[in-house]
């Protein structure tokens, strides 16, 4: 690993975003979906309290299909205009390519979260609410978008296709939801044994989240996403070396 | 230490070092397809070696085992010293690399991209600055530095691509098609600049222009059906051409039937062809040897009055027809 290189990749990355209007207007679709679910499904008034747990509750669903909006051109845009020749020609390794253009997208989610400041200075204005649980809250956010972008960089590799990526990334993303979902739970409760219906929630994203978000940060949820990542970005590299010239 | 061999420093080791490239038994398959099977060559610093061969031949292929981003199937390649299996960054790091249709991040400029190369290059600070400047006056884009790159011109493109690849000036240049897309001026500038660095580097460029083959190439490897079919020099490669040698002789006011007679009688002549428009004759010597003065001797010595006289080197597309068709049937 050569985090200089790592650095370099994903500062070109980054920046990738803002060359087209693309990131602005993800910014903007971002903010208002966040504010929408918020104030309407989350009912942040009516509720009463004074902490963002409408604010984050709903964004297990909002990543689903934002995320993918996100990596869905990590490679297949590499691959598409042949440009992943160029670097993957260049003295790098795989793996500091994946980890660079990982960290800047993971940087760009990073921001439109941190653009949602303004919700942070509300609820500090209207009452007096624990700022650890909400800073819990972020950082639990932001390590389960890690978890998505994972998967859906992995997936943009796979496809030249940027609109199969989006497609492909946001059912592998609900799938990693939805197992730990009640209604999906409940189907498999019937007649699944208890230790399955355990190992499948405990694969979904929203067991590990709903903790973190309540301000509970325990280390097996950050083990867990910092696995998924893991993973993911390591079956992302091996589909790199598999498929690159494809 | 692989920052190191990015150093140009590290160039300075290599410059003792004559063989740059040696190729063993490189082979690619995809599936049932042998792309390329059984390839060897080497390539020595202060050569340019011409790679020929139809499209589908493998070149490409080739290229992109060479450069380490395809794996082969058997064989091996080793740039500079490196193994290009077990030493992948430093074979990476000692070559310069223009892929086939020159990708670039099509969102950047130049400027931006060019930098972002000498970022990974292990160039920086004045280095970086002096290094893109440079590469960015050798391969004449100084005037679209800030321009993206995709609203850029095809020939411009390739001349971007092109200053991607010797921005650190590696000892190793691979430049898959560095003319394709170029007019017939930028063409010419693409091959001085080449033949400017072919001194102290080793340089493999794929062409099917033939004419390259004398504009630039001090060698030739064509290859058909995945298959080295020819390995030497230019000269080597037109003395291959059945008209290698051959004179075109025009003689005034003689029946030429009589002519071709007096010519096949000669024991230097193997064959006679009539040319189009009763301009005279095509000789064909025996043993692809030079007849120009015996010739000319020979025909005034009968009295008759030479018109036009001039000996052919050899037609290079003749001569990659039937290297490249014929192999088709087994090899020549």
């Amino acid at each position: 690993m050569n985090l200089q290189n790592i650095w370099f990749i994903m500062k070109r990355e980054f920046n990738g975003y803002f060359a087209t209007p693309v990131a602005y207007v993800f910014l903007v679709i971002f903010l208002l979906l966040t504010g929408f679910s918020t104030f309407f499904v989350g009912n942040f008034f009516e509720r009463g309290e004074a902490d963002l747990y409408p604010f984050f509750s709903m964004h297990p669903w909002l990543y689903i299909l934002l995320i993918p909006a996100i990596s869905m051109r990590l490679w297949s845009e590499e691959r598409k205009s042949g440009s992943i020749e160029l670097l993957m020609t260049l003295p790098i390794s795989v793996f500091d390519a994946v980890l660079g253009k990982f960290l800047a997208a993971w940087a760009f989610t990073g921001l439109a979260l941190m653009l949602n400041f303004p919700l942070w200075i509300t609820v500090n204005y209207l009452g007096s609410p624990d700022n650890g649980v909400i800073f819990a809250g972020f950082l639990g956010s932001l390590l389960m978008a890690g978890g998505f972008l994972a998967i859906g960089s992995c997936i943009s590799a796979v496809t030249k296709n940027q609109v199969i990526a989006f497609v492909l990334s946001l059912i592998a993303s609900l799938v990693f939801v939805l197992s730990g979902y009640g209604i999906v739970l409940d189907f498999f409760s019937s007649w699944a044994p208890s230790a399955l219906i355990d190992a499948i929630s405990s694969f979904s994203f929203l067991t590990h989240f709903d903790a973190i978000s309540k301000g509970v940060i325990d280390m097996r949820d950050m083990l867990y996403f910092a696995s998924v990542i893991m993973v993911w970005l390591f079956a992302n590299a091996i589909v790199i070396n598999v498929r690159k010239a494809d | 230490m692989c920052d190191l061999q990015k150093r140009w420093g590290a160039e300075n080791a290599l410059n003792n070092m004559t063989l740059r490239i040696e190729i063993k038994d490189l082979a690619k398959h995809f599936g049932a397809i042998k792309a390329v099977d059984g390839v060897s060559f080497s390539v020595n610093k202060g050569e340019v070696l011409g790679f020929l061969g139809p499209n589908g031949a493998g070149k490409s292929t080739t290229m992109k085992m060479i450069t380490g981003f395809l794996t082969p199937t058997r064989g091996t390649v080793s740039v500079c010293g490196y193994d290009v299996l077990t030493n992948p960054i430093a074979v990476k790091a000692s070559l310069g690399y223009l892929p086939e249709g020159a990708p670039a991040y099509a969102d950047m400029t130049p400027h931006s991209f060019l930098k972002f190369i000498a970022d990974i290059r292990g160039l920086s600070g004045a280095d970086k600055m002096r290094a893109v400047d440079s590469a960015a006056e050798r391969a004449q884009i100084k005037n679209v530095m800030f321009q993206p790159i995709e609203t850029l011109s095809k020939g411009y493109k390739r001349r971007v691509g092109l200053a991607q690849a010797i921005l650190h000036n590696p000892p190793v240049l691979i430049l898959d098609e560095p003319t394709d897309g170029l007019d017939p001026n930028q063409k010419h500038e693409v091959r001085n600049l080449i033949n400017d660095m072919a001194e102290d580097k080793a340089i493999i460029i794929s062409t099917h222009i033939l004419e390259e083959v004398h504009a630039l190439c001090t060698r030739n490897v064509v290859i058909a059906n995945g298959k080295v079919r020819f390995n030497g020099t230019p000269h080597e490669l037109e003395a291959m051409s059945r008209y290698h040698n051959a004179v075109c002789v025009a003689v005034d006011n003689v029946d030429i039937d009589k002519f071709s007679a007096f010519l096949n009688a000669l024991d230097f002549v193997s064959e006679v062809e009539l040319l189009a428009a009763e301009r005279g004759v095509r000789v064909y010597p025996t043993n692809g040897q030079q007849i120009t003065a015996e010739l000319s001797q020979a025909i005034r010595a009968n009295g008759w009055n030479i018109d036009s006289l001039y000996a052919e080197h050899g037609r290079l597309d003749e001569v990659f027809r039937s290297i490249t068709i014929n192999s088709t049937q087994g090899g020549i």
